[in-house]
């Protein structure tokens, strides 16, 4: 057993954290440090930055532009963006619908979507959830019937992610209706969200952030080759997905910058507040955390080493979803705790860059503290809620 | 052993319950909070008409003659109906300073309106670095003349931004850690040298930041060095009150989740039959009636065991965290939707969590 790097993993990060120093939009790391909410136009400049570096796909094959990294070189990366205090991929497109695509896409879907979706000249979203089937989400009604050369899509998507500013969206529709399986009917397709009949309306969350949509498909016409794979294979490349997106779930470096954060800055007094160091309980909460950290942070290295040795990742990720949501949960408390009365401050125009803290309500710590907390309620909620986690636990890794 | 209410509580408590239920839906009170004042001034009017403002104070100042319990069949009224009308800024703690501290006259010039809905107040319980500790004030006052010069920084002032009469606790004499040595200080909001930045708070509520520059004070309220009683009494009624409105909150937001539960059906079943969800609605409600049982006894030994708001704030503390995670993570998506009154009761429970001191700042109280 030994957990060292290699000498070639030690010097990948340290190109890695040069570049997150030198090179990386220096604009959008201050505007992260200052609780700036990034733009549009501001995700997809830093996106192509970190492309031009060769960078973004991380998962990709080299073939396809990815960067071919080994597992260990992918969790170096993640803990050097973390550091910087980057933000991450926006998953949809590179993590999501790209490997779908270059998984079980035709040459001409891979042709015609990957370089856009590797350059981010096209914002993609995600269309699996409906009114009526979260959890359960094989329950889904959106349909495509097949007219000729083209599907006609009939339904309605939500809490679709971003779906405001999306050039595309990658749905699970229902072409057949007459299986044995529910899962059997559901296929995988391409929806332009320009073609007629595609409506969008915003979904406000508790922060006040309009973060998803509902979209509505009213005999929405898709021709037939952006249907990927098979049709009825959906669920199937779907599950491989969503089993992608859990191993990415654990969030073990953004807590560890997050809990380094808050550890220093309890050493230094806040507006002529005594350091919260000095507040024994606060430190034991930060301490408490630190243990599910390494914990968590060593259960996912396990996990690294074993599809490092060529195991798929298997049901046992849900863990690091239930695991790291529930400590990323657990920081936000910490951070309210921290930031005590500012912390309930909501003054959201004073998320601006440069803006002297003597002209903040709170420092940017605390201003953010809470909209952080509401916010990321969602994390024990989306891309399998951690009880939908547990019930996978419990029947396919325990046999219960 | 007796834990109904009297007659006379009975009936505040229906009126209360029926102004929520016919006039105060969630729409309305979305409304209310979004507008200029964060508040309802008609709906303000109405609860002194109904004389819910009067609750607290004496038969001789005008008022009820009410105790702790019936601020508690007040304030679990207001948090079921998440009313956003500032009736803790200035009927718990604006007034439980005048009542305790303020001069026959005074009280003629600031309570008396004030119950009559006419005179906005706020009491400035909070400096930055005090964090909970109500006795840190480095707010300075100094005697020239008659008057009183105030100089220092106050945050997080609910109501600050609406308040005509700003009641200010400053140090006339030792340091800022002493609890001898605070005067409070009836402070007009429109004085020279003040300034003040009304804010939104993130449970739909208003609060401010105030600076003092050699502001003149209108009148010392109370003693010139003992204020330091008076404050804490008034901020310890405030802890029960909210404690009070923190039980409504989560006994909704159970009824909320169940009620949802029930009717939500995935996987062909209502998720109500998932027992892993029915365990968590049972720890919600179980959270929910030990918590209305400290209040309860808080309520009743409080005036003798001040020690007893300290365990029902902890437990509160625990309790809303508990309830209010769950009830969002129980309603799935919708939860977090701003849409869903839900979300607006969890956001108001997290900000009775984080005030008057957090579950572990009350734990070191008893432990102490
Ligand atoms: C902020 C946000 C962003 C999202 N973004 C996207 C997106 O971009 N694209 C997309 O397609 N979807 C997205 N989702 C949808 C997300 O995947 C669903 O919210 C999630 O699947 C849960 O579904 P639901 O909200 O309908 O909750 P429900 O399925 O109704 O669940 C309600 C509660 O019941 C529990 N529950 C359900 N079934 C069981 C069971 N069998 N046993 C025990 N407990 C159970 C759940 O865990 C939850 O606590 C997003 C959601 C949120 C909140």
């Amino acid at each position: 057993m030994n957990v060292t790097f290699s000498a070639e993993e030690v010097a990948f990060r340290k190109e890695v954290r040069d570049y997150f120093e030198n090179e990386f939009p220096q604009d959008i790391l201050r505007m992260q440090n200052e609780g700036v909410p990034l733009q549009p136009e501001d995700l997809i400049r830093w996106h192509k930055a970190v492309n031009e570096k060769g960078w973004l796909a991380e998962n990709w094959p080299v073939e396809y532009g990815g960067t071919g990294w080994s597992p260990v070189q992918k969790y170096i990366f993640a803990e050097e963006r973390a550091r910087a205090n980057a933000p991450p991929v926006l998953a949809f497109g590179v993590n999501m619908v790209g490997p779908i695509i270059y998984t079980y896409g035709n040459e001409e879907q891979k042709r015609r979507f990957l370089p856009d979706i590797l350059q981010t000249n096209v914002w993609w979203c995600q269309g699996y959830s409906e009114p009526g089937a979260g959890s359960d989400l094989a329950s889904l009604k959106t349909r495509a019937d097949l007219r000729g050369d083209h599907y006609v899509i009939n339904g309605t998507k939500t809490w679709t992610t971003l779906g405001q500013f999306a050039d595309w969206i990658f749905c699970l529709v229902r072409t057949n209706s007459d299986v044995a399986r529910r899962q059997e009917g559901i296929s995988f397709i391409l929806v332009d969200m320009k073609t007629p009949g595609v409506s969008i309306k915003p979904i406000v969350l508790l922060d006040g952030e309009h973060e998803v949509n509902e979209i509505h498909f009213d005999n929405v016409e898709v021709p037939v080759e952006n249907l990927v794979g098979e049709e009825g294979k959906g669920w199937t490349y779907g599950k491989v997905l969503l089993q992608h997106e859990r191993t990415n779930i654990a969030g073990v470096a953004r807590s560890k910058f997050r809990l380094s954060r808050l550890r220093s800055r309890a050493q230094k007094s806040v507006r002529g507040a005594a350091p919260l160091a000095e507040d024994r309980n606060f430190m034991r909460g930060i301490s408490a955390a630190e243990v599910e950290l390494k914990a968590l942070e060593y259960t996912e290295l396990r996990k690294l080493a074993s599809v490092a040795a060529g195991k798929a990742p298997g049901p046992e990720s849900s863990i690091l979803k239930v695991a790291g949501t529930e400590l990323l949960q657990a920081i936000d408390c910490l951070e309210m705790e921290a930031a005590g009365y500012y912390g309930l401050a909501y003054v959201r125009d004073q998320f601006v860059l440069d803006l002297p803290d003597e002209e903040r309500v709170g420092d940017t710590n605390q201003a953010t503290a809470a909209l952080n907390y509401f916010n990321n309620r969602k994390q024990s909620i989306f891309g399998g809620s951690n009880e939908i986690q547990k019930n996978i636990i419990a029947k396919h890794v325990l046999g219960l | 052993m007796n834990f109904s209410l009297n007659e006379v509580q009975l009936m505040l408590a229906d009126s209360i319950e029926k102004f929520v239920a016919n006039d105060y839906d969630f729409e309305q009170r979305q409304k209310y909070s979004d507008s200029e004042t964060g508040y309802s001034k008609q709906v303000w009017q109405t609860f002194a008409e109904l004389g819910w403002t009067a609750v607290p104070f004496s038969e001789d100042d005008g008022g009820f003659d009410g105790g702790p319990v019936d601020m508690m069949v007040v304030m679990e009224r207001v948090g079921r109906g998440l009313v956003v009308e500032p009736y803790l800024a200035n009927i718990v703690l604006a007034g439980g300073v005048l009542k305790r501290a303020a001069s026959p006259a005074q009280k003629e010039k600031w309570l008396q309106p004030m119950m009559a809905g006419e005179l906005q107040c706020a009491l400035a319980f909070f400096e930055a670095q005090a964090r909970y500790d109500i006795n840190n004030v480095e707010t300075t006052a100094r005697q020239d003349g008659d008057a009183w010069i105030l100089n220092g920084n106050k945050g997080y002032v609910l109501n600050g931004g609406n308040a005509e009469l700003i009641i200010v606790p400053a140090r006339t004499s030792g340091d800022p850690a002493n609890e001898a040595g605070i005067a409070l200080f009836a402070v007009a909001s429109d004085a020279d040298g003040i300034s003040i930045r009304d804010y939104a708070t993130i449970d739909g509520q208003r609060a401010a930041e105030i600076s003092l520059q050699d502001v003149s004070a209108l009148e010392l309220i109370g003693d010139a060095d003992d204020g330091y009683a008076v404050l804490k009494a008034a901020v310890d009624d405030a802890t029960l009150a909210i404690c009070a409105e923190a039980v409504g909150i989560m006994t909704v937001l159970t009824e909320k989740t169940i009620e949802y539960a029930k009717s939500r059906v995935q996987f062909g079943v209502p998720i109500s039959s998932f027992q892993a969800l029915q365990h968590r609605m049972v720890d919600m409600y179980t959270a929910c009636e030990q918590s209305r049982s400290l209040m309860m006894w808080a309520a009743m030994t409080c005036a003798d065991d001040p020690a007893a708001i300290n365990a029902l704030k902890y437990q509160i503390g625990k309790a809303g965290k508990q309830v209010g995670e769950e009830a969002v993570q129980i309603h799935g998506g919708m939860g977090v939707t701003w849409e869903l009154d839900v979300a607006h009761y969890f956001k108001r429970l997290t900000a009775i969590r984080h005030m008057f001191g957090s579950a572990d700042w009350h734990l070191d109280k008893l432990a102490s």
